[in-house]
């Protein structure tokens, strides 16, 4: 195989990013990912928050690439066709001395370049947040926070990348990274070993892994687990902004959060874990964040919990890893991408471009760049009109598939075209088997369109990769 | 169907039966254990059978109009409602509906089994389709949350395809599915059952590899130190139904938010006037035989409404 001028290790939203932004110049590019498919990993736990840019150390890359991040997110979501909301968020304040520490947030947010800021009463918030608690008495208000889903950005990031000529492997595990010279890596996969000059490792929980192999080992990720809970589609206008208390020494607290897909969604909690696979969710966890969530929203009840999940943030100390390793010439770490992560991706893109200037690459622009796609159709969030249309040109949009969700045989069936493989990554793609049955009506008719549509038979069908086949096999006799 | 057939009995003649599914019949088409029509037709029948002398009989009445794969995506307060099927967006009003829109099963979700998401945790609902509809075996070590009627019948189900039910974990102190499918589901095959234990964990990174399961005292708390670990394949979740009204909740019906049921006083009647709800929809009930019965009372009570309103 001719070698990549770029290859890009982990396919979440901070490769993907760099991907996509990278793909504007005349360089040969190339991506693996471990997991079947992208966004496997740190990405799809994301509570998918743009955040405006407070509560970062100032001085810090978080602080300014979290700030610049916000407003070049919205460019890139109108660019992809993925849907941003800018919904704003309230920090909230219980008594005095919390009221106290929210003008110290707003002093310190304005510092770091954060627009907007303000300080709102209890009337305003009576006004604009009917279901807080009567025991707030103020917030700080930042309007520039929006919402974002996260898996979909990474799929559509990761389309445009692959349109303007990257190339991605998915179940492309790192096993192992020599160098025959300067600026001349091997990469070694289960997909093969792969040759390039310039090698960026955005592996997430795996970076410190890649980059001893890589020949830096002066980090350690530090899974930080967090567990999320979700409540039903039903109680989407429980709040109007994201809500998130006080922050503490170490995390933001435990929000209340409004996501792109209209389910709220309570949580995170921050602890720390001892094994990067570990993605369980604990009574304790559950307790703790209805608990939390309650004090601020108290009409929410365990029984609105449709689904929950957790999450690792790969923690690599106080700030992002963002450099490139003049010890190993051509290699650049991304890493310890936590909160704000998400939001920081497409400036984290930027910066990573200018650091490969840096160090001797020429970035040409391509003569063509498409920098557009087509937005990705979904019923549940388009007007009944609009529908019509739709079934009228393409009959498929009228065969629902989820019911609880409401999508249909064709929006599954684009999802695949585009490249989902697996029975979670037809969930993130279009949220069917995400509702309040959990597939329990829809699971055999999406078995059945994957297995048609990749031409696989249904018992090699699998929920996230091999592994994890959805039976066990034909029933005896059949 | 039972409530169409019986409208059109007492007099109605415009009959529309919307069916999301591919083919009437609904929930029946799956349960092909015997056990059915016993009250209702004095015969003892499967659940395709049992449909089957329904759809038999719908199919003579041209006065009903059967629409399959009919989605309804909006109902408001005036009975209004907007359905999709491949190629058309339909509105249509009516002058009485009528609701039969059965339930859901109750998730992991639900009752909060922490642990982590592997493949292999259905709703006993998707294990029976699976096999009986799919022909597929879902699993081959099974542990069944909850006594449901459904999960016993999964767990003979399961037995006899040859795959191993390793325990059948209740939290409450007795079953909650019929007496006869407990002897017949689980005694003649030796299955153990564990009463007061509810299941704690689930484990496993991709496949389940095992639950943990714990005592509970009267209160429902765990008792510490009672863990017990079973190693699995599968967990088949059978912990109750809920009626699915999220379409008359929509249209402005006051629901209860316990039971997600209709608010009423009366049988089959809801908050709307001419807004009926029957069968499993209304309430859940054990056995088929009397969602029939009470379904024929909703259409009697349309037929009746529509005469009123004249």
């Amino acid at each position: 195989m001719k070698p990549f001028d770029i290859l890009i290790i982990g396919g979440g939203v901070i490769g993907a990013s760099i991907a996509r932004e990278l793909s504007r110049y005349r360089l040969r590019i190339g991506l693996v990912e471990k997991e079947e498919e992208p966004a496997f990993g740190v990405s799809k736990s994301n509570s998918g928050i743009i955040h405006p840019g407070t509560q970062n150390p100032a001085g810090s890359l978080k602080a300014r690439l979290c700030v610049q991040g916000n407003i070049l997110t919205r460019k890139i979501c109108k660019e992809l066709g993925v849907d941003f909301k800018e919904v704003g968020e309230l920090i909230v304040a219980f008594d005095e001395t919390e009221r106290g520490r929210l003008l110290q947030l707003k002093k310190e947010g304005e510092a770091l370049g954060v627009p907007g800021l303000e300080i709102v009463d209890s009337a305003w918030l009576k006004a604009n947040e009917p279901n807080l608690s009567d025991k707030a008495i103020a917030a700080l208000y930042a309007p520039t926070a929006g919402i974002v889903s996260p898996y979909r950005l990474v799929y559509d990031l990761s389309e445009n990348a692959g349109r303007n000529g990257v190339k991605f492997y998915t179940g492309a595990g790192v096993e192992g990274i020599s160098q025959r010279g300067e600026r001349r890596f091997e990469i070694h996969t289960p997909q093969g070993i792969f040759n390039t000059r310039y090698l960026i490792n955005a592996a997430g929980l795996f970076a410190d892994e890649i980059s001893a192999m890589a020949g830096v080992d002066d980090f350690k990720i530090r899974p930080r687990k967090g567990e999320e809970f979700l409540l039903d589609k039903k109680r989407e206008h429980i709040t109007n902004h994201l809500l998130f208390p006080l922050p503490s020494q170490t995390s933001k607290g435990i929000l209340v959060i409004k996501t792109s897909d209209g389910n709220p969604m309570i949580g995170p909690t921050a602890e720390d874990a001892a094994d990067k696979e570990d993605l369980s969710t604990s009574d304790a966890g559950f307790k703790k964040v209805l608990l939390s969530a309650q004090k601020m929203i108290p009409s929410i009840s365990e029984d609105d919990v449709i689904a929950y999940f957790a999450g690792l943030r790969p923690s690599a100390g106080k700030d992002f890893i963002i450099r490139h390793e003049d010890k190993v010439p051509g290699f650049i770490n991304v890493a310890g991408i936590q909160s704000p992560g998400l939001t920081a991706a497409p400036a984290i893109a930027l910066l990573v471009a200018d650091i490969l200037k840096k160090n001797g690459l020429s970035l040409n622009k391509k003569l063509i760049f498409h920098g557009h796609r087509e937005k990705t159709m979904q019923l549940f969030a388009i007007p009944q009109e609009k529908t019509r249309r739709l079934i009228k040109k393409d009959a498929s949009y009228g065969d629902i598939v989820c019911r609880c969700e409401m999508v249909s045989a064709k929006e599954v069936k684009d999802a695949i075209k585009r490249g989902a493989r697996t029975l979670d990554g037809i969930k993130f793609r279009t949220r069917a088997q995400a509702g309040r049955c959990h597939g329990s009506f829809c699971t055999t008719r999406l078995l059945k369109i994957l297995s048609e549509s990749i031409e696989k038979p249904v018992t090699e069908i699998t929920k996230r990769g091999p592994g994890s086949e959805i039976v066990k096999g034909n029933k005896s006799g059949d | 169907m039972a409530a169409a057939i019986a409208a059109h009995e007492s007099g109605v003649k415009d009959i529309l039966l919307l069916e999301r599914d591919q083919y009437l019949g609904g929930i029946l088409n799956q349960c092909i254990h015997t056990g059915f029509g016993i009250e209702y037709f004095k015969e003892v029948l499967t659940g395709p059978e049992y449909a089957q002398r329904f759809i038999k009989e719908i199919k003579k009445i041209p006065d009903i109009e059967i629409s399959l794969k009919s989605f309804v995506v909006d109902l408001t307060r005036d009975k209004t409602l907007t359905f999709i099927k491949p190629g058309i967006l339909e509105k249509v009003k009516a002058r009485v509906l009528i609701m039969a829109t059965g339930c859901r099963e109750k998730t992991r979700e639900m009752i909060h089994i922490a642990g982590t998401r592997p493949s292999g945790v259905f709703s006993a609902g998707l294990a029976q389709k699976l096999i009986n509809i799919e022909g597929l075996l879902p699993g081959k070590r099974v542990v069944i949350a909850g006594s449901g009627d459904i999960g016993l019948i999964m767990a003979r189900r399961f037995m006899l395809e040859g795959a191993e039910v390793r325990a059948v974990i209740e939290i409450e102190k007795k079953t909650r599915g019929l007496l006869r499918n407990v002897v017949q589901c689980i005694e003649d095959f030796e299955i153990p059952m564990y009463f007061n234990h509810r299941i704690s964990k689930i484990n496993g990174k991709d496949r389940v590899e095992s639950v943990t399961a714990v005592k509970v005292d009267d209160d429902l708390n765990d008792i510490p130190g009672t863990d017990v670990r079973f190693d699995c394949d599968t967990v088949l979740i059978s912990v109750g139904l809920i009626p699915e009204n999220e379409l008359i909740e929509m249209a402005g019906v006051q629901i209860d938010k316990k039971t997600n049921s209709p608010v009423s006083h009366e049988l089959n009647k809801t908050s709307i006037p001419g807004l009926f709800v029957c069968g499993n929809s209304f309430k859940v009930y054990d056995i088929v035989d009397s969602v029939s019965l009470d379904s024929e009372i909703a259409g009697r009570l349309a037929a009746e409404y529509l005469r009123k309103k004249i």
